[in-house]
C-alpha cells in the first residue's frame, strides 16, 4: 500500500521543485549579492519581504489592491463581452466585415497608451477613464481572433448544420462558437496581459489610488523596498491570473486539447 | 427502437416520383477558370427506392449530391422534392458527408452529435433522448453515448453519422461514399445496416459510391455517372433477391453478370464513351 503511494508523491516533489528551483536560486543569488552591499537601489529580499507584509496587509489592502483589481476585472470582462458580441457579427455578416476590417486594422495599430490623455479629456480621470483605457487596448485581440475564428468554422461543418437546419442561436451556441473557442480562448490570453499592464498605466495618471499609483508614489518617495514589494504583488497577480485562466482553458478546450492529443499519437 | 418502429411509413406513397432531377447542370466559378463539374443529369427516383450512384472519381458525385440536397444551386436544371423545387435543405432530408471525420461536432459528446439536428427540430428532451438512443443502439454503439468523436475509431465515427441521419427520420437519406475509409468487415456490417435501415424505416436512399460491387450489392437500381461533364451513362435496375446476404448474394452469378456491366460502363465512362451498352 505504502509503496503504491510513494510514486505519486514522488512525483509532485518533483514537479513542484522544477517549478519552485529557478525561483528560489534567484531569489538566493539575489541575497547573496545585496547582503551587506547596502545598496539603496536593491534591498535584501528579507527587507522587500517585510515591507510587503506591511504595506499590503493593511488598509493599502482595500484602498488600492482592491480598486485595482477590481477595474481590471471589469474592463478585461467587459472587452470580452465586447469583442465576443463585436466580434461574432463582423464574422458572421460579410458587409459588416467589408465595411469595418480597415478600421479595425487602424484601431488595433493606435497603442491604446496614446488613448490615455485623449480618454482622460473625454471622460474626466474615474475609474470610467480608467477602465475605458483598459477597453480600449483589451478588446482588439479579442475581436479580431473571434472574427477570425468564426469565419474559420470548416466548410463540412457548415455544411452538415445547413443540411440538419440547426440555425439562428442554436448554430451559434452549439456549433459556431465553440469551433471560434481555441481561436478566442487565444484572444482572452493576450487580453488579459495586456489588461495588467494597462491597468497599471492608467493609474499613473492623476490618481490617487491604486497598485500603479502606489508604486510610482513610493518610487517618488524614496521607499525603494515598498516599490520592491509593489513590482513583486504585481507579478504574484500576474500567476494568479495566468493560473485562472489555465483552468478556465482546460474546461472550454478540453475537446480541442483531446482532439490534438489523439492526433499527435 | 420504439422510435424507429413507430416511424410513419410512407407507404402509400411508394411508387411514386419523390425526387425528380431535370437537366442539372453545374460550372463551379466564371470565365477561364471555370470548372464544369456536371453537364446535364436528369432522373427520377420513386419513394422508397435505394438507389446507388457510381462513376469515376472526380466526375461530379458529390456535387450532383450537394445540389439535390439544396446547399449547392445548380447553375442549370431544378430539383424537386414531392413537386417542390429544392432551393435550401429540405426539412425531411438527411445527409452523411464523405468527409465523415470532419462532419462530426469535436466538442459535442456522441448523444449531443445525434440530437443536435433533433434539438433543432424542438423535439421534447424525453423523445430526443429516446431516439438518440434507439439510433446509436441500431449502428452498435450504444455504449458510445458520452464518448467524444475523435475518441472513437473511424469506422466509428462514420457510424455515429449514420446515426445522426437515422435519428433525424428523414424521408430521403443522402449518403456520399460513407464507407469509403473504413475496414472491409465494418463496410460489409455498414452495407447490411444500411438495407436494414432502407427496410425497416422506408426511407428513399441516394447511395454514392465509386465501388461497384458495393453498388450492385446495395442498390436495387444503379445510376451510372459518365467522367466529366458529366451525363447518366446508364440507368440499370438490380434485379437481384431483396434479402441480401454478403456470401451468398455476392456468389449469384447474376450478381457477377450485373457487376461486370457496371463495371464495363465505366470503362467506357472515363474513355468518354457515351453510347450504352446493350442491357444484360
Ligand atoms: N468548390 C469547388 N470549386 C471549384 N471546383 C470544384 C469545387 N468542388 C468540386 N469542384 C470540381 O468539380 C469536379 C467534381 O467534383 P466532385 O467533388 O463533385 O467529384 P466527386 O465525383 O465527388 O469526386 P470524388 O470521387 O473524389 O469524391 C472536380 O473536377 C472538382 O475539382
Ligand atoms: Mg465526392
Amino acid at each position: 500500500m505504502r509503496r503504491i503511494r510513494l510514486r505519486p508523491v514522488l512525483g509532485a516533489l518533483r514537479t513542484l521543485g522544477y517549478a519552485a528551483g529557478l525561483p528560489a536560486l534567484a531569489l538566493l543569488a539575489w541575497a547573496l549579492a545585496t547582503d551587506r552591499s547596502a545598496s539603496l537601489y536593491f534591498p535584501p529580499p528579507a527587507t522587500i519581504a517585510d515591507a510587503f507584509v506591511e504595506t499590503w496587509f493593511g488598509p493599502a489592502f482595500t484602498e488600492d489592491v482592491l480598486p485595482s483589481l477590481g477595474r481590471f476585472a471589469a474592463g478585461v470582462l467587459l472587452s470580452m463581452v465586447i469583442g465576443i458580441v463585436a466580434g461574432t457579427a463582423i464574422g458572421t455578416t460579410r458587409w459588416l466585415r467589408d465595411l469595418l476590417e480597415p478600421m479595425l486594422e487602424f484601431f488595433r495599430a493606435v497603442p491604446p497608451v496614446v488613448l490615455v490623455p485623449v480618454l482622460m479629456l473625454m471622460l474626466g480621470v474615474g475609474d470610467t477613464m480608467r477602465i475605458a483605457v483598459i477597453v480600449s487596448g483589451c478588446v482588439w485581440p479579442v475581436l479580431l481572433n473571434t472574427v477570425e475564428g468564426v469565419r474559420g468554422v470548416d466548410t463540412v461543418l457548415t455544411e452538415t448544420s445547413r443540411s440538419y437546419r440547426v440555425r439562428g442561436g442554436l448554430s451559434l451556441r452549439y456549433v459556431v462558437l465553440p469551433a471560434a473557442s481555441p481561436q478566442i480562448m487565444a484572444g482572452i490570453r493576450l487580453c488579459l496581459s495586456i489588461g495588467l499592464i494597462l491597468m497599471v498605466i492608467s493609474e499613473m495618471f492623476a490618481s490617487s489610488s491604486g497598485l500603479g499609483y502606489r508604486i510610482v508614489y513610493f518610487q517618488r518617495s524614496f521607499m525603494i523596498a515598498q516599490m520592491w514589494s509593489g513590482i513583486v504583488l504585481l507579478g504574484l497577480v500576474g500567476v494568479a491570473v495566468a493560473g485562472l485562466y489555465g483552468i478556465a482553458e482546460r474546461r472550454v478546450l478540453h475537446w480541442y486539447h483531446g482532439m490534438r492529443e489523439v492526433a499527435r499519437g | 427502437m420504439a422510435d424507429i418502429s413507430t416511424h410513419e411509413k410512407p407507404a402509400e406513397a411508394a411508387g411514386t416520383t419523390l425526387l425528380s432531377v431535370r437537366d442539372l447542370g453545374k460550372t463551379y466559378g466564371a470565365g477561364p477558370g471555370e470548372v464544369e463539374a456536371i453537364r446535364s443529369i436528369s432522373f427520377d427516383v420513386r419513394a422508397g427506392e435505394l438507389v446507388c450512384v457510381v462513376g469515376p472519381s472526380g466526375c461530379g458525385k458529390t456535387t450532383l449530391l450537394k445540389c439535390l440536397s439544396g446547399l449547392l444551386h445548380p447553375t442549370s436544371g431544378s430539383v424537386a422534392l414531392a413537386g417542390q423545387a429544392v432551393v435550401a435543405p429540405p426539412k425531411k432530408m438527411a445527409v452523411v458527408f464523405q468527409e465523415y471525420g470532419r462532419s462530426l461536432y469535436p466538442w459535442l459528446s456522441v448523444r449531443d452529435n445525434v440530437g443536435l439536428p433533433l434539438k433543432a427540430r424542438r423535439l421534447p428532451r424525453g423523445e430526443r433522448d429516446d431516439a438518440v438512443r434507439a439510433a446509436l443502439e441500431e449502428v452498435g454503439l450504444g455504449h458510445a453515448l458520452s464518448t467524444y468523436p475523435w475518441q472513437l475509431s473511424g469506422g466509428m465515427q462514420q457510424r455515429v453519422a449514420i446515426a445522426r441521419a437515422i435519428a433525424y427520420q428523414p424521408e430521403v437519406l443522402v449518403m456520399d461514399e460513407p464507407f469509403a475509409a473504413v475496414d472491409a468487415q465494418t463496410r460489409a456490417d455498414l452495407e447490411d445496416l444500411v438495407r436494414r435501415v432502407w427496410q425497416d424505416l422506408g426511407v428513399t436512399v441516394i447511395f454514392v459510391t465509386h465501388d461497384i460491387d458495393e453498388s450492385v450489392y446495395l442498390g436495387e437500381r444503379v445510376l451510372v455517372l459518365s467522367s466529366s461533364p458529366t451525363v447518366v451513362q446508364e440507368d440499370l435496375a438490380v434485379d437481384l433477391p431483396s434479402e441480401r446476404d454478403q456470401i451468398s448474394t455476392r456468389a449469384l452469378p447474376r450478381f457477377t453478370e450485373l457487376r461486370t456491366h457496371v463495371h464495363e460502363q465505366i470503362q467506357r465512362a472515363k474513355r468518354g464513351d457515351r453510347t450504352a451498352l446493350p442491357a444484360t
